[in-house]
């Protein structure tokens, strides 16, 4: 690991003009990501460094790795992230008040934590080992070689990791689930109890608004055969907000001596 | 020699000028294929079709193009104005890349350089092609978002949902093929074909194949970002000119790009159909591309056939067809694929494998028949409306009639 991150310095390869050209990109865009307002910005800009991430660990010959975090991060995990930003609303931009006493000092503890456990971790794992290298691992193709670890030596980790993550789902689920007493009223059932009860006058839709050729449009209340507007034409919104234009302009009414 | 192998001695010019070439085929199949489709689906709904430009109307296409490029280019006033830009520069740079792993013909003749023609062989070309699919929709998702309005912001929404449910169906339709062909690298997966198509003994994997990809590709039945009905023009309402016909050639690229992966992973790729074999060396090994091309094409028949014949989906329709039975059904399908293939490979009798498989069918039917059961159930217990006969002719109403005659 070590070996591959100095050759990136000190060679002039193709991978290192990569680098110098991704690297400043990846770390503007990761800056970005917590400087800008919207949260869409933020979560685009978060893809970006993902897919950066990403060529990174190609280039470096983790091809599995890199292919995989496009198609799970960028994929699947930020594409929720935004489902969610574009249902909660398209203008929000993220309120800064505090609502839990102390946020702020809890947040800095454990950010710095965070990245202590990361330091030591990253230390542990590079420094002081025997270093393979990349290409003994790499012999039988880069897939097989992390399956092989992933099902051999990792096997025990592995499938701790996704009992977590399935209790994790399951918890979710049931936490947001609600059990329907009686079974959902679906477009089928109100098709068949219109024609079960009523008067044949509610068997057909409602009927459409707007009259043709004078006025064609949803806020004017369709004329009936005796030539009064029928209000069940007009949305009930429209109604509320008094947005419906006069109908008796439209209406049928004895022809006067002036338009003759 | 492996076609990676191949692929590696490749000298610089021969890269460029086969990615030149892969990207002029797109383009130019995206234009015939445009014409192609209006013209089959104006002959299943007895029309013509374009006729008039150019011989057969060949040329209605490219016309249509030029007008596109010469309407006016608005952007709303509402919309952010950067990411609307940007939405279908994604989506069109991202069809493109797909074509870089699939692997277009044999070892071919390329001006006195032998070779194949495909860009790049990776060992995880396949996971390749998903993980490019997976960006290219962000190009719709936020052109949904970024225009500012109700309309296309309902249809980016309902591309992202659709979009995550239907990539885990596919992703699991391709386990099956992985393990079949011991690799993920499309030429490999080609070149295990030798003997039978995936297509044959792995159908259930290709059914379900074809049915995500029709969804990833937002095409109908399953095109409900834009469904015109419901949504005016779904997540492209508000574009215009140059950036919609960028995804207009997108959409097109993208059926061309999943139609020529699932003619890699299930009918054999660019070999010739069997019993053809001899084909295959003809024209240098160029007559590989016409097969290819032939069951690329077969596909995209296939795609606009759906169009002129299944209505539209409902959306919960739609998603609870992807999640309740086309991933439980190919989770299920790979447990059982595994199973045999472990078996085959450890050398068990034909009669256990036989037995297993009886086993396999035995439960299939008895879990079926119990849900049918339960669902009768259901049914009659919710269709049970106590209401008074209505005083006038009613049509009959299937369930009802069907309960007065059976009691």
């Amino acid at each position: 690991m070590i070996n591959v991150a100095l050759d990136v310095g000190t060679t002039a390869s193709p991978e290192s003009y990569l680098f110098y050209v991704l690297a400043p990109l990846s770390v503007v865009a990761a800056i970005g990501m917590l400087l800008v307002k919207k949260a869409v910005h933020s979560a685009l800009l978060l893809a970006w460094v993902m897919v950066t991430l990403a060529i990174f660990y190609i280039a470096q010959e983790a091809l599995f790795l890199g292919i995989v975090q496009i198609v799970v991060y960028t994929g699947a995990v930020m594409m929720l992230f935004l489902f969610i930003l574009m249902l909660v609303g398209v203008d929000t931009s993220d309120s800064l008040e505090e609502n839990i006493k102390g946020l702020r000092i809890i947040s800095i503890v454990a950010a710095l934590g965070f990245g202590g456990l990361l330091v030591t971790l990253l230390s542990r794992a590079t420094f002081g080992r025997p270093v393979v290298g990349l290409s003994v691992n790499n012999s039988e193709g880069n897939a097989k070689g992390i399956a092989v670890e992933l099902f051999t030596r990792y096997v025990f980790a592995f499938e701790v990791i996704s009992a977590l993550l399935i209790t994790a789902a399951v918890g979710a689920m049931v936490l947001a689930h609600s059990q329907k007493a009686k079974s959902k009223f679906v477009q089928r059932d109100l098709s068949i109890a219109r024609f079960r009860k009523g008067e044949l006058k509610d068997a057909a839709g409602l009927p459409g608004s707007g009259v043709y050729a004078l006025h064609n449009a949803v806020d004017v209340p369709a004329l009936l055969p005796t030539g009064n507007p029928a209000p069940s034409s007009i949305s009930a919104v429209l109604q509320a907000r008094g947005d419906i234009i006069e109908t008796s302009n439209f209406e049928l009414k004895e022809q006067t001596e002036e338009d003759k | 020699m492996s076609n990676a192998e191949l692929i590696g001695q490749d000298p610089g010019w021969v890269i460029v000028l086969k990615g030149v070439l892969i990207f002029a085929v797109c383009v130019f199949l995206t234009i015939m294929s445009v014409w192609g489709e209006r013209r089959i689906v104006a002959r299943m709904q007895q029309r013509s079709g374009p006729n008039r430009v150019g011989k057969f109307g060949l040329l209605q296409a490219l016309v249509d193009g030029v007008k596109l490029a010469l309407k006016e280019d608005l952007i709303p006033k509402a919309a952010d104005r950067v990411v609307f830009v940007i939405a279908p520069i994604i989506s069109t740079t991202a069809c493109f890349m797909a074509f870089a792993v699939i692997p277009l013909t044999g070892q071919v003749n390329f001006f006195g350089h032998t070779t194949v023609m495909q860009m790049t062989d990776l060992s995880v070309g396949v996971l390749y092609v998903l993980a490019i699919a997976s960006v290219g929709v962000y190009g719709i998702v936020l052109a949904g978002w970024s225009s500012g309005s109700t309309y296309p912001l309902l249809g980016g929404l309902r591309s992202s949902a659709q979009v995550i449910s239907y990539e885990v169906a596919m992703g699991l339709s391709l386990v099956a093929v992985f393990i079949y062909a011991g690799s993920m690298s499309t030429s490999e997966i080609v070149a295990a074909q030798d003997q039978w198509w995936f297509a044959v003994i792995l159908f259930p994997s290709f059914i379900i194949y074809a049915i995500s990809m029709v969804g990833e590709t937002n095409r109908a039945p399953f095109d409900l970002a834009e469904a015109e009905g419901e949504l005016v023009g779904g997540f492209h309402t508000e574009y215009s000119s140059l950036k919609f016909a960028l995804f207009f050639l997108s959409e097109y690229v993208n059926i061309i790009a999943v139609s020529a992966l699932a003619t890699t992973l299930f009918l054999g790729g660019y070999r010739a159909l069997p019993g053809l074999g001899f084909t295959e060396q003809w024209l240098g090994g160029w007559f590989t591309l016409v097969w290819f091309f032939i069951k690329v094409l077969g596909f995209f028949f296939i795609f606009v056939w759906l169009r002129g014949t299944l209505p539209r989906l409902r959306y919960d329709q739609f998603m609870k067809f992807g999640w309740k039975v086309l991933i439980p059904f190919s989770l299920a399908w790979i447990l059982v694929v595994s199973t045999l293939r472990v078996m085959s490979q450890q050398g068990a009798s034909q009669g256990l494998i036989a037995t297993f498989i009886f086993s396999i069918a035995l439960i299939y039917v008895a879990i079926t028949t119990l849900l049918d059961r339960k669902k009768a159930e259901l049914t009659k217990a919710s269709r049970e409306i106590k209401a008074p006969e209505p005083s006038f002719p009613v049509p009959s109403i299937p369930n009802s009639r069907a309960e007065q005659i059976n009691g």
